[in-house]
């Protein structure tokens, strides 16, 4: 059957009777296949939509105060705490070496290339990737997203695309901030558990910091953001079975994109290192 | 025993608002119509009777673009709808009214909003669409609930409310899915009204998918007078646009019996005579 973009497609099985190992490993293979399928259809036809109008401009300034400053708090949090755990894991080991002022350096280079996109991009999956999962699949279920396209609306571009564009810039001011208030939390924690003085915790922190440093903290978060806020989308867009499958859709959501995005910070870090050694 | 009554394809014409031919569709499970045919004329009122499972719903959002028959075609107001690329769907549904069963209305949105909702997707000045909004929902009558959320209404203001959003656009033809499932008896009395008001006043065509074979002939046996601006027995005085209303029976994804209410009312079929009980 011909299909909209945002309809699911299925596999079918005619067979009668039990179906064999083999079949079933089959049909799960082209179901998987197929879920990607869409997967990437709807990722693109999500960017490509940002190019030509109708833009919706205000869903998206919505989407970027649900999605950035709603998160705001727990990246805040979060942020503070991990930088002030880091200084005390890493601090007993520089201690043993006296070599405690290197503990702006370590801590500032994890936060920014790895555990501030990451951490970040984990806990807005968490937060948003579910909600948008939620928010869509009611939407669905209760035909809302049919009654939008019966007014002439495409729902990729009303509801796909603001989201998608809203991560695609919150999530890398929300690292941004995370990795700062990551800093300070660094630097309290070495102050009061290692007696390093505040300025020598900022200069060594500043100092060795490079351009590749912050555009591999940049490229994940951009990333992250892409991932979360399109899986969320996928997830609500294909619920099926009602609001036990929205519950479905939304576990889904977060676990998906929290898989999706620890994947993909391993090619990119690998990709971060590669070119750091090209260039 | 066989259908008494066979669909018969009409000549294509210009006066045309919808034709199925040889539709077929179908999910997993199976094939759930099966070479559906039929016409409907501009103004025309199509009763789409059946029991629930027999397609119905299928049936209008194929009307409506919002599914492509597998095989056939399905044309709308001139228009091949079941090979248009999404984004020509998108412009073709802008002309066409469709009514939820639930209602479907956005519950994040007030009733206003919602109502307003096709009006600014088009970019119709705001101050155009404040004097529209009221219009249709006083239509209605349902002025009151503009600030209101739609989980503040009952059922059947719902439904009244996803009317008035259908209406906004002035849409040549509206697509009933089952407007009255579910309601009390008076509450169905009000929307069949309303479906009698769009159809007299703005001489809509309109297809009417239900169970209820008592909101078919409440369609055939009435007509709303704008000048008494109230319900009468009886054909309208209205020579210019008749009011022709005909039943479509589905049964299994095919049709079952296409006909006038008396065909109906005279039916000797005792799986039509069912739906008379």
């Amino acid at each position: 059957m011909p299909e909209t973009p945002l309809q699911v497609t299925h596999s079918q099985s005619n067979d009668a009777g039990t179906p064999s190992v083999v079949e079933v490993l089959t049909d799960a293979a082209k179901h998987t296949v197929l879920q990607v399928q869409d997967y990437a259809k709807l990722s693109y036809h999500s960017v490509l939509n940002l190019f030509t109008p109708p833009r919706y401009g205000q869903d998206t300034v919505q989407q970027m105060d649900d999605i950035g400053v709603g998160s705001l708090p727990i990246v805040l949090l979060s942020g503070f705490f991990i930088g002030a755990v880091m200084v005390l894991q890493t601090g007993a080991q520089f201690q043993r070496f006296g070599q405690v002022s290197l503990t702006g350096d370590i801590v500032c280079l994890a936060l920014v290339r790895e555990l501030g996109p990451s951490i970040t991009g984990l806990l807005v999956a968490g937060r948003c990737s579910s909600g948008i999962a939620s928010e869509l699949g009611s939407m669905l279920v209760t035909e809302q997203v049919d009654a939008m396209r019966a007014m002439g609306t495409d729902p990729g571009r009303k509801l796909v695309s603001p989201r998608v564009l809203a991560s695609l810039v919150v999530v890398p001011l929300l690292t941004t901030i995370s990795v700062f208030i990551g800093l300070v939390g660094g630097m309290v924690a070495s102050v009061f558990s290692l007696r390093l003085s505040a300025t020598t915790f900022w200069q060594r922190a500043i100092a060795i910091l490079e351009f590749s440093d912050l555009m591999q903290g940049f490229t994940k978060s951009v990333v992250f953001g892409f991932i979360l806020s399109t899986v969320g989308c996928y997830q609500g867009l294909n619920v099926r079975g009602g609001t036990q499958g929205v519950g479905r859709a939304t576990t889904q959501a977060v676990v998906v994109s929290s898989v999706l995005i620890i994947v993909a910070d391993t090619f990119l870090t690998r990709l971060a290192l590669f070119l750091a050694d090209k260039l | 025993m066989g259908p008494p009554s066979i669909s018969v394809l009409a000549t294509a014409d210009s006066t045309e608002a919808l034709r199925f031919s040889d539709v077929w569709i179908g999910f997993a499970e199976g094939p759930i119509l099966r070479g559906l045919s039929f016409s409907i004329q501009t103004g025309e009122t199509l009763v789409l009777l059946g029991e629930t499972g027999t397609g119905k719903t299928l049936a209008l959002k194929l009307a409506a673009g919002l599914l492509r028959p597998d095989t056939g075609t399905v044309r709308a107001l001139g228009q091949d709808i079941s090979a248009k690329p999404e984004r020509e769907l998108l412009q073709f549904r802008r002309q066409v009214g469709f009514v939820f069963q639930e209602g479907a209305l956005f519950d994040s949105l007030t009733v206003g909003e919602n109502v307003a909702y096709r009006l600014e997707e088009d970019g119709v000045p705001p101050a155009e669409i404040e004097p529209r909004v009221q219009e249709v929902l006083r239509f209605v009558e349902l002025g009151h609930t503009s600030e209101q959320l739609p989980s503040e209404l009952s059922g059947g203001m719902r439904r009244r409310v996803s009317i008035a959003r259908a209406l906004i656009a002035r849409p040549p033809i509206v697509l009933y899915d089952s407007p009255t499932a579910g309601l009390d008896p008076i509450t169905s009395q009000t929307i069949i009204t309303l479906i009698l008001r769009l159809r007299d006043v703005y001489h809509v065509t309109s297809v009417l998918a239900t169970h209820r074979l008592q909101d078919g002939f409440a369609l055939a046996n009435f007509h709303f007078d704008p000048k008494a601006r109230t319900v009468r027995r009886g054909a309208s005085d209205d020579k210019s646009a008749p009011a022709v209303t005909r039943f479509l029976v589905l049964r299994d994804g095919r049709i079952y019996f296409e006909g006038s209410p008396e065909d109906m009312l005279n039916t000797k079929d005792r799986y039509l005579q069912r739906f008379l009980i």
